[in-house]
């Protein structure tokens, strides 16, 4: 078992043709994910790799192929728009890697997605891998191993550290998912949480945030109530100075929240383990899995 | 991306919010002449990208168009949070009865833009958020629908008990809600939005902050940035595609990716050491970057030593090894270089290194380390 991702992923890829997109998709295929489709609109009817058939529109890619996940590596000013032609064509999860989608889009997307009965991962983010059997994304997958390990993190190449210090250290992963780090995104934290807690496959969570925000304060008090699997958090920022102001109304918002100290601290309260380093990870996850 | 109060008020008087006549002024001259026009007692405001500009002294009264020479002849040139002020808006000194917050900001938690409003605006209202949080009213809106007129008005009338006044503040809120979503804003506020005496409801300071993610589609306010206005640094850390906040320390942090930048420099201070930076180079890496980025630390007197992290995923670690031969070949270092790197083509970048003389290290932990011994001389934790 594994969580999102597994053998049974069929992936369509959007923006498949371009520079990141066409990378990216040798990269999966590589890996052995199930590339089924790709799209970009004008090239329909010609081969990804003389393998992998690129259709006009969603709709067509998944009516052909029965594709159920989709991941975008479309331009920002293309992605809110990729994100709801998926959700559109009924794929039911959909990752979008894009980095720079304007944050009035999402209020937008984030809405529709959820009415269609779609999950999204992103956008902003690494994507997800379940080791050894499907990768959605970009995250390396030489790094991960499989095992029984959930990460989740907001951060791209700070996951690929933690992965890294973990596989050397001989612990193993079941899923990685990198939700991404802008303000309105489609997963966060409680949601793969929840899904951790539910998959057999995993024992323990690894958790990575950042500053700025309460997600790590209500993933925190979600661990605290609802989770027996146990969770080991790590705040990058710890030492960073306090963030750029933005006018009265971000402080009015979000009042202190958002600082290092204290999401340690809600992270200590919910009897989180807490990884002050990233390789701290190995041994408090080790202790955590013994007992 | 900040803007200047003028531009926002320039932004928001063509959606119709009412606003008191000024212009900008970078001479004392032109202040004088500025408010010989405006033809009233004026308000000589500071322009810079720092709030707590009236409690630095960048905001003053001026009776006549001599004071105003005088006054802006003192705060053109003044540091405030260590910027200096290049510009001074010229304003009407508004007669003001009662002072309202009038907010929208995109919020995480709702995943919309949110109003804020309170009837107890004015300079203190982060204070009025603290202590008594009940005077501020917060409403989500709907971006399929747009404020809709009733709830516009619904808050007006949460501000003001006035039918007449409730209108006018519902008619600026649906204006600034236009001018927030047109202009990309991530941030968009009226403070303080005034009743004058005679019962008129006007915008007296404005203030917007525009989503970075926007300026690309939008030309028109990407215009609106005053690099005069900022850090040069960081300025040309931009125009290169790189994230750069300069800090105290003087280990040089060259990184990818920001949340492990940020683990980076933890990590730097876990071991004794004092950041002199925030860089991220970002995803897909070119030798360019790499070079821009150290022309960059380089320039900073109080960097000690450089320390490059990189994990390879999206950005090849052969690219990065290509820009520090090529920025170092060009620029010789001063100063010592503690280089890890991993991930993609990390054998590679290994080679290019160490055939132009340098060392690569593999490790997290061990480079940080290495880079404070460096500075500290042995004496880290």
């Amino acid at each position: 078992m594994s969580v999102f991702i597994d053998h049974s992923t069929r992936l369509l890829v959007q923006g498949i043709t371009g520079r990141d997109g066409s990378f990216h998709a040798r990269q999966m295929i590589e890996y052995g994910t199930k590339v089924l489709a790709g799209v970009t609109p004008g090239k329909g009817g010609q081969k990804f790799e003389n393998a992998v058939p690129v259709f006009n529109t969603v709709a067509e890619a998944v009516g052909a192929t029965g594709a159920n996940t989709s991941v975008i590596y479309v331009p920002p000013p293309f992605a809110a728009d990729a994100m709801m032609e998926a959700a559109d064509a009924g794929v039911k999860l959909i990752v979008c890697i894009t980095e720079g989608v304007p944050v009035l889009d999402m209020t937008l997307v984030y809405p529709f997605v959820r009415e269609k009965g779609a999950r999204l991962v992103g956008p902003n983010c690494p994507g997800l891998i379940t080791p050894g059997q499907s990768k959605v994304g970009i995250i390396p997958g030489r790094i991960c191993t499989s095992g029984s390990v959930g990460v989740v993190s907001r951060s791209g190449t700070l996951t690929y550290e933690v992965v890294y210090q973990l596989t050397r250290a001989g612990i193993g992963q079941s899923t990685c998912v990198g939700i991404g780090g802008d303000p309105i995104n489609g997963t966060n934290f409680i949601d793969v949480l929840a899904a951790f807690e539910n998959d057999p496959q995993t024992k323990a969570v690894a958790m990575m945030g950042e500053i700025g925000g309460t997600d790590e304060q209500e993933a925190a008090a979600f661990v605290k109530q609802h989770m027996k699997k146990p969770v080991v958090g790590f705040i990058a920022g710890q030492t960073a100075p306090p963030g750029r102001r933005m006018g009265h109304a971000g402080a009015i918002i979000s009042g202190s929240a958002g600082t290092a100290a204290e999401k340690i601290q809600a992270f200590r309260d919910a009897g989180m383990g807490v990884a002050t380093r990233p390789i701290d990870f190995v041994p408090l996850l080790r202790e955590r899995m013994k007992s | 991306m900040n803007i200047h109060e003028y531009q926002a008020k320039d932004i928001l008087r063509r959606y119709g919010v009412p606003i008191p006549p000024g212009e900008v002024a970078t001479t004392p001259d032109e202040a004088e002449a500025i408010a010989r026009r405006i033809g009233t007692a004026v308000m000589v405001k500071a322009q810079v990208h720092a709030g707590g500009r009236g409690k630095a002294g960048g905001v003053k009264f001026c009776k006549t168009p001599a004071d105003a020479r005088e006054k802006a002849a003192a705060i053109l040139g003044m540091q405030i949070k260590g910027l200096t002020v290049e510009k001074v808006l010229v304003t009407e000194a508004a007669d003001i009865g009662t002072e309202a917050y009038v907010g929208i900001i995109v919020d995480r938690a709702t995943k919309k833009a949110v109003f804020m409003v309170s009837a107890a605006g004015g300079i203190d209202i982060e204070e009025v958020a603290a202590t008594t949080p009940e005077k501020i009213h917060y409403h989500p809106v709907d971006p399929r629908y747009g404020l809709r007129p009733y709830e516009a008005l619904q808050m007006g009338f949460f501000l003001y008990q006035d039918a007449k006044q409730a209108r006018a503040a519902a008619k600026i809120m649906q204006q600034l809600y236009e001018a927030f979503v047109d202009s990309g804003c991530s941030l968009a506020e009226i403070n303080p939005l005034v009743v004058t005496p005679k019962g008129e409801v006007v915008a007296v300071d404005a203030k917007m902050v525009i989503d970075d993610n926007e300026l690309d589609r939008k030309p028109e306010v990407a215009a609106l940035r005053d690099e005069s206005s900022e850090e040069g640094s960081e300025v040309e850390a931009r125009n290169a595609n790189l994230t750069f906040i300069k800090l105290d320390g003087n280990v040089g942090c060259v990184v990818n990716g920001a949340g492990l930048a940020m683990a980076t420099m933890d990590l730097v201070k876990y071991y004794g050491g004092e950041p002199a930076n925030f860089l991220d180079i970002g995803g897909s890496s070119n030798p360019e970057k790499v070079v821009s980025a150290l022309r960059i630390i380089t320039a900073d007197p109080s960097v000690k030593v450089i320390l490059f992290n990189i994990f390879g995923g999206i950005t090849r670690t052969d690219d990065v090894a290509n820009g520090i031969v090529t920025a170092t070949k060009q620029n010789p270092l001063t100063v010592p270089i503690v280089i890890r790197l991993t991930g993609t083509n990390e054998e590679i970048a290994v080679k290019i290194l160490e055939d132009s003389g340098f060392k690569a290290m593999t490790d997290m932990d061990e480079a940080v380390q290495a880079a404070v011994r460096l500075v500290t001389g042995g004496a880290s934790r």
